[in-house]
């Protein structure tokens, strides 16, 4: 990984960190290179400690690793949050004339560039520039070319006037220019840039995204960290292909809302995390009771309660497949990369009307926030399929009356699924409830209707399971006897992890899961390995639980749940770890 | 639509389950006939309710209709009619339904104006699990879980109203069928949210708040001097706790619906096959 360039900003929120962190990695992004950036951030507005990491390489990214090279930090508390990640030659950038940074000690064997940050930012038009001044400098020790900032603080700030633009281009300047004048020294670092096309987004943006391509129409949703993105992302924009957003009063709101937009015929989504899911699961029940068309995407953070809510976790998968009282049936999406986001989402509406009930699409943390460069044509509108499903219209609504006259919305078929009539079809007017229902849908307690209705929801799940496309990804040595199962953001961790364990000799085969109800069967993978590890971020291993009952083994387990995503040389010396001594959990 | 719709044609074939003699039965006949009165035909109209007596009211009512989960009414109409605005919503609640479980969501659809019309059918006890306290049961109402009364003032619906920011506010007495259609059918004209509590009596678990209570003490607003569009007068109304009222208490003549607020025009429901034409342009801002 010689061609890598770890970089980071780090200080106190509110610092404008992330703003920082954007434009160095949509710079990068324009210039052809690859990017995979991560954050770390507290549950505060301001004050704190804050980080933006950008991993850049020419090559494809898709994790993060244990390595920082280049570092500005705006407080002291930065170089000791990153000691462990900070080598020796790493470059540390620093304001010295700051007041809390007189004093900082730059640790052995790593360069300390002190630049005048604040002053060198109010010479160019304001103090607030400071950090632009910072990625001048760090431009300069990593030999990136200033000129290719410029587009992404022109998109940054164009709105705000060209004179903004042009103090910051000069910002910028002068950082640079201070470091080659002051610090007249030679950096191994030269990212170099290519005439590649990149589109740098985070899985929150990629499931919006994948939500208006899909042609969902009514998004309703209450701001939860850190599924909040995807709705920032769909305001404004649902309504320019004839949608609409409305931030509901709360969570219960949100999905009631939701579901009244889906009865109503629209593609339907809401977005919350896991707080939310619990209040959402009373209606969820009712969704598919009343076999109601829902996307209801769950961005998983650390629970239980509010737990660490802007740390990662994938703590919520039993919820997802077993919550709510009585029984019903529902699909479980889970995307592993973000580029997947948007793809699953896509399907996440196709299989919701195909078998009208509750589609959970659920990223994670780590997914949701990180930003990854990718080819323009992975979000391929053209392929976009919209499948509605069994929808009956004036014509052919017929065909599906009672005796009485009554249209049948749960009609018993042999597949499990009944027509829909949305509200407008003549003759279509039917009662949909959470009742136990007759075919057109009102109240029954009859004891066969009772199993038959129970029957004709479940039948869904067996006619799905047939699809062919519930299969998992698979990388590695397809012929190793070591396999590793996966779900959520583990993926791109996993398969650098690989090329590590290759090094030393070590094989393995992958599989990486995105179906988690239905899923595939996994049995004959698992036996003819000789070794089966599950990795995930939760502690009782709720991946490795449902994998063990299914092929009726035991598996190896390595759980994360410190609220920090795996990285790669992590993970693989875990691997190697557990290979080697068959352990248990490790924390 | 067609012309000839009657009000019976929104009767479902299944016969109600509520006690003879019953409220709800009046003032679900009103609903209908205000329906049937103001154009509607089952196939155009959504109805939603909740649970609890007047949660059956969509069962018994023939259209397209949703019988919810508790007290969570408003958001399903919010969202039918968002995605519908071509579609007429009426949404069912009781006083335990709307203004315990449900309040908050009372408040917020009120502030959103979304154009729908909203029946609480308010017996001032909750009957469908015999006879316990509602949000407006009176301060002394003895009941089995309040057997010295709830000790606390009864909820006021129309304050609480008024004070979100709603653009209709009525009263009517599901006994008094034309009055009722007559106000039910105003609310249903009302473009944004009509807002009618409707006392519906419990003739089970109630003997306070019987027909005869609220025919001796009723005051028809229509017979006195009042001015729905005169804001104070109307708040005059809701705030004097000494009189029963019936009749459109509160009218803003400018509303604007939600739907229109937000330029939502489109019926949703028609999605066309593939991703929209310009969706490549979501892929190009993320360069």
């Amino acid at each position: 990984m010689a061609a890598d360039f770890n970089w980071a900003v780090g200080g106190e929120a509110g610092d404008g960190i992330d703003s920082t962190g954007k434009i160095f990695a949509q710079a990068l992004s324009r210039s052809g290179r690859h990017v995979f950036t991560s954050k770390d951030f507290a549950s505060r507005i301001r004050g704190g400690y804050t980080a933006y990491k950008v991993r850049t390489s020419v090559d494809k990214v898709q994790s993060v690793v244990d390595r920082l090279d280049v570092l500005i930090a705006l407080t002291p508390r930065t170089i000791e949050e990153n000691l462990e990640e900070l080598h020796e030659g790493s470059v540390i950038i620093y304001d010295g004339e700051r007041t809390t940074m007189q004093n900082v000690e730059i640790p052995e064997g790593m360069i300390g560039i002190d630049v005048p940050l604040k002053r060198l930012a109010e010479e160019a038009g304001g103090a607030i520039m400071r950090n632009v001044v910072a990625l001048g400098a760090a431009c300069e020790v990593a030999e990136f070319p200033i000129e290719n900032l410029d587009s992404a603080l022109e998109k940054r700030f164009g709105d705000k006037g060209q004179k903004l633009v042009d103090n910051n281009k000069e910002a910028a300047r002068a950082g640079r220019s201070y470091v080659a004048e002051e610090y007249d020294a030679e950096f191994e670092y030269d990212l170099e840039t290519t005439d590649e096309d990149y589109v740098l987004l985070n899985g929150d943006e990629a499931i919006g995204m994948g939500a208006i391509a899909a042609g969902c129409r009514f998004y309703s949703g209450y701001p939860i960290t850190p599924a909040t993105d995807v709705m920032t992302y769909l305001t404004g924009r649902l309504e320019r292909y004839g949608g609409h957003v409305v931030q509901a009063e709360d969570e219960l709101s949100a999905i009631n809302m939701a579901l009244g937009a889906a009865r109503g015929g629209a593609r339907a989504m809401t977005a919350t995390s896991g707080p939310g899911i619990d209040l959402m699961t009373e209606t969820f029940g009712l969704v598919a009771t009343s076999e109601t068309p829902l996307v209801i995407c769950n961005v998983m953070r650390s629970g239980p309660s509010t737990g660490m809510p802007t740390k990662q976790e994938q703590g919520d998968l039993n919820h997802m497949l077993y919550g709510g009282h009585g029984e019903v049936p529902r699909f479980v999406l889970a995307p592993t990369t973000v580029d997947e986001c948007f793809w699953k989402t896509v399907e996440a509406f196709n299989l919701a009307e195909k078998y009208q009930l509750p589609v959970y699409l659920t990223a994670d943390l780590s997914m949701a926030v990180t930003e990854q460069t990718f080819s323009p044509d992975t979000f391929d509108m053209d392929a976009v399929e919209v499948d509605r499903g069994f929808v009956v219209d004036d014509a052919s609504v017929d065909e599906h009356l009672s005796e009485s006259g009554g249209f049948k919305p749960h009609e018993l078929t042999e597949d499990g699924i009944s027509p829909r009539a949305f509200p407008g079809t003549v003759d279509g007017a039917h009662m949909s409830t959470g009742l136990e229902h007759d075919e057109q849908g009102r109240r029954t307690e009859d004891t066969e209707m009772r199993v038959e209705q129970v029957d004709k929801r479940n039948r869904k799940v067996e006619t799905a399971t047939d699809r062919e496309e519930w299969s998992p990804r698979e990388f590695g040595d397809e012929d190793a006897e070591n396999l590793v199962i996966t779900w959520g953001s583990n993926e791109g961790a996993l398969a650098e992890a690989l090329d590590l364990l290759e090094e030393d000799g070590i094989g393995i085969r992958v599989l990486s899961v995105p179906y988690v109800f239905p899923r595939p069967d996994l049995s004959d993978a698992i036996e003819a390995a000789e070794e089966t590890i599950v990795v995930e971020c939760n502690e009782t291993g709720q991946f490795a639980n449902l994998i063990e009952r299914d092929a009726l083994v035991r598996v190896d387990r390595i759980n994360k749940y410190d609220g920090v995503r795996f990285k790669a040389d992590e993970l693989a010396r875990e691997i190697k770890a557990t290979l080697e001594t068959g352990t248990e959990a490790t924390q | 639509m067609s012309s000839d719709v009657r009000f019976t044609d929104f009767k479902s074939d299944k016969q109600p389950t509520w006690c003879p003699g019953c409220g709800d039965f009046g003032t679900m006949n009103g609903m209908m006939k205000a329906l049937a009165e103001t154009g509607n035909d089952p196939d155009n109209t959504f109805v939603v309710a909740g649970i609890g007596c007047s949660g059956k009211i969509g069962t018994y009512m023939h259209s397209y209709a949703l019988h919810g989960v508790h007290g969570r009414a408003l958001p399903v109409g919010t969202g039918v009619k968002m995605a519908r605005p071509d579609i007429e919503v009426m949404v069912a609640g009781g006083d335990g339904d709307g203004y315990s479980i449900g309040a908050g969501h009372f408040v917020h659809a009120v502030r959103r104006n979304v154009d729908m019309t909203y029946v609480v059918m308010d017996n001032r006890i909750y009957g469908l699990t015999k006879g316990q306290a509602s949000p407006t049961s009176r301060e002394d109402f003895e009941t089995a879980t309040t057997p010295e009364g709830p000790k606390q003032p009864p909820v006021n619906p129309h304050a609480l109203a008024l004070a979100s920011g709603a653009t209709f506010i009525a009263q009517s007495f599901s006994s008094d069928a034309l009055r009722h259609q007559e106000i039910i059918q105003e609310a249903v004209e009302h473009d944004g949210f009509g807002f009618v509590n409707v006392y519906s009596p419990c003739v089970t678990f109630n003997d306070v708040d019987t027909y005869d209570y609220f025919r001796d003490s009723l005051v028809d607003l229509a017979e006195e001097d009042h001015d729905p569009s005169d804001y104070d007068a109307a708040k005059d109304v809701i705030l004097d706790s000494d009189k029963e009222y019936q009749g459109v208490i509160y009218r803003d003549e400018e509303s604007v619906p939600y739907h229109e607020q937000h330029g939502v025009d489109e019926d949703m429901s028609d999605i066309p096959d593939g991703a929209p034409e310009n969706a490549t342009d979501l892929v190009r801002e993320f360069y």
